[in-house]
């Protein structure tokens, strides 16, 4: 299994650690819950280090993630973040990612992308496909650094108070490289909780040591480590998909209530011509939240059921422990997806009353 | 109940059995090694009263925060008494797990082959 710099940190203070996407990562310290209102209330930190890290060495990447991207990266400002989808011909969703463009300390001006670790490899040579001199410069730097969210309303303060600069100045989605203690750091303000925050990309050699830091700076005002469990119930409650759930391959972007994401007009990219066919055929089931009756949370692949035939399916569900009740996300046929809706859920042969409900569950005030 | 009194499944049910009314009864529940690997519970799915249930298959489930998982019956027979009130404080199950923890009764046809003693299934959890 695959470690990131933080691996043994995390074993050695109660890290239950788990395989995911072939990388040891911590599920949980201690509970769940504690973490999720640790995040909503004070701050939590997180290693993402999994996540794929690509660096662009070269100005023709910005040519190549604009074939490539849903939404338009051509003409990006330098310091703003992306968040897009990248498609195959047919329009099946590849993977969601974070497109940057930033300043490096050396003055160059250079895109980076995040990714998701289950699908780096899939990327990489989806990348190298369309770029097969690697002309774009592509280098993988996920290996060499490592990468970890504070987040919560005391993360910004807190970080800026660390680091000296004025990051509650900075925008949402945007980032900016800072030089920290002799090595560079690039912090973005973006997230996946749902909440304010910042992340984090140091070389390796300096992630132990900058975790401790950002503990130690919120030490009193309640930050706590947090694992992968809190970081999917977080962001199921602010309804962020999460790919090889919400997206996938057989999944239209059309579908998936992204339209933030794409970028049609004007432009070419792969799978840009499956997206506007998808638009226009009706009847496709699309993205949707649902509310649960009772305490029993309904789980990925639970029909949604509505006199007794089957019109959806939920793609992720848990209980959410800021509203107290289960929440889910499902694909529902559009004659059921109204917001008010009642539909029913199957949990293992047993019918559940719930309610289509506007997305997200939860936003911060 | 003792923890050290009860007899267990390797899938971490406890179960205790005792007589009443001139019957085997079987008092179930989940061990505190369970609960505590479990980590936060916010539901659990039994049967109803009068359901059948038997050794070894399993009988309802419980929900953590991030998963499900099955519970199976150390015994044969039909369901007596379903601990009703404890899906609104399931706290119990972590605070007084063999006490006021339990789940089900069971009238007892017969018990299940695998039942482990206190320091065989101790012995299991601690090789974890």
């Amino acid at each position: 299994m695959q470690q990131t710099a933080l691996t043994q940190w995390h074993s050695t203070h109660g890290g239950k650690m788990v395989d995911f996407a072939g990388w040891s990562m911590p599920v949980q310290y201690d509970s769940i819950m504690a973490e999720h209102a640790a995040v909503r209330n004070q701050a939590g930190l997180f290693d993402v280090s999994h996540m794929g890290r690509l660096r662009f060495a070269s100005k023709a990447a910005e040519s190549l993630l604009e074939r490539l991207a849903t939404r338009k990266v051509a003409g990006t400002p330098i310091g703003k973040i992306r968040y897009s989808l990248m498609c195959n011909e047919q329009g099946g969703i590849l993977d969601d990612v974070l497109i940057y463009r930033m300043q490096e300390l050396d003055g160059g001006d250079k895109y980076w992308m995040v990714v998701n670790a289950s699908n780096r490899e899939k990327i990489l040579q989806w990348l190298q496909r369309h770029d097969p001199r690697n002309e774009a410069g592509l280098e993988d730097r996920t290996h060499s650094t490592a990468m970890i969210a504070v987040q919560g309303p005391l993360a910004v303060p807190k970080i800026q108070e660390l680091l000296k600069f004025d990051v509650a100045g900075m925008g949402y989605y945007s980032g900016q490289f800072v030089e920290f203690r002799g090595f560079p750091l690039l912090v973005s303000r973006t997230g996946y909780t749902g909440e304010d925050g910042v992340e984090l990309i140091a070389p390796n050699e300096h992630a132990v040591a900058l975790w401790e830091l950002v503990l130690a700076e919120g030490a009193n005002a309640g930050f706590r480590p947090a694992g992968l469990g809190a970081r999917d119930t977080l962001r199921l409650e602010a309804a962020m998909p999460l790919y090889g759930h919400e997206l996938s391959e057989e999944i239209n972007p059309a579908h998936a209530d992204l339209g933030f994401a794409i970028n049609l007009k004007d432009r070419e990219f792969v799978g840009r011509d499956a997206i506007l066919a998808a638009q226009k055929v009706s009847g496709s089931r699309r993205r949707v939240g649902l509310e649960l009756e009772g305490r029993r949370p309904a789980r990925e692949n639970c029909p949604v059921v509505v006199g007794g035939q089957e019109v959806g399916m939920v793609t992720s569900g848990t209980f959410a422990p800021t509203l107290q009740k289960p929440i889910a996300m499902a694909y529902l046929d559009p004659a059921y997806a109204e917001v008010g809706r009642s539909v029913e859920v199957d949990i293992r042969g047993k019918l559940h009353q719930a309610t289509v409900v506007k997305l997200p569950f939860y936003s911060r005030s | 109940m003792k923890a050290e009194d009860l007899k267990y499944l390797e899938s971490h049910e406890w179960v205790a059995v005792g007589t009443s009314g001139g019957q085997q009864v079987a008092t179930i529940g989940i061990s505190a090694f369970a609960v505590e690997q479990l980590g936060d519970i916010v539901h659990i799915e039994l049967p109803g009263i009068g359901d059948s249930v038997t050794a070894g298959e399993e009988f309802g489930e419980v929900e953590s925060v991030k998963a499900v998982s099955s519970l199976y019956s150390p015994v044969t027979g039909q369901v007596l008494e379903v601990h009703a009130g404890l899906v609104d404080d399931l706290s119990v199950l972590s605070d007084d797990p063999y006490e006021r923890g339990w789940l089900l009764k069971v009238k007892v046809d017969s018990l299940s082959d695998r039942l482990l003693d206190f320091a065989a299934y101790k012995q299991q959890c601690d090789s974890h």
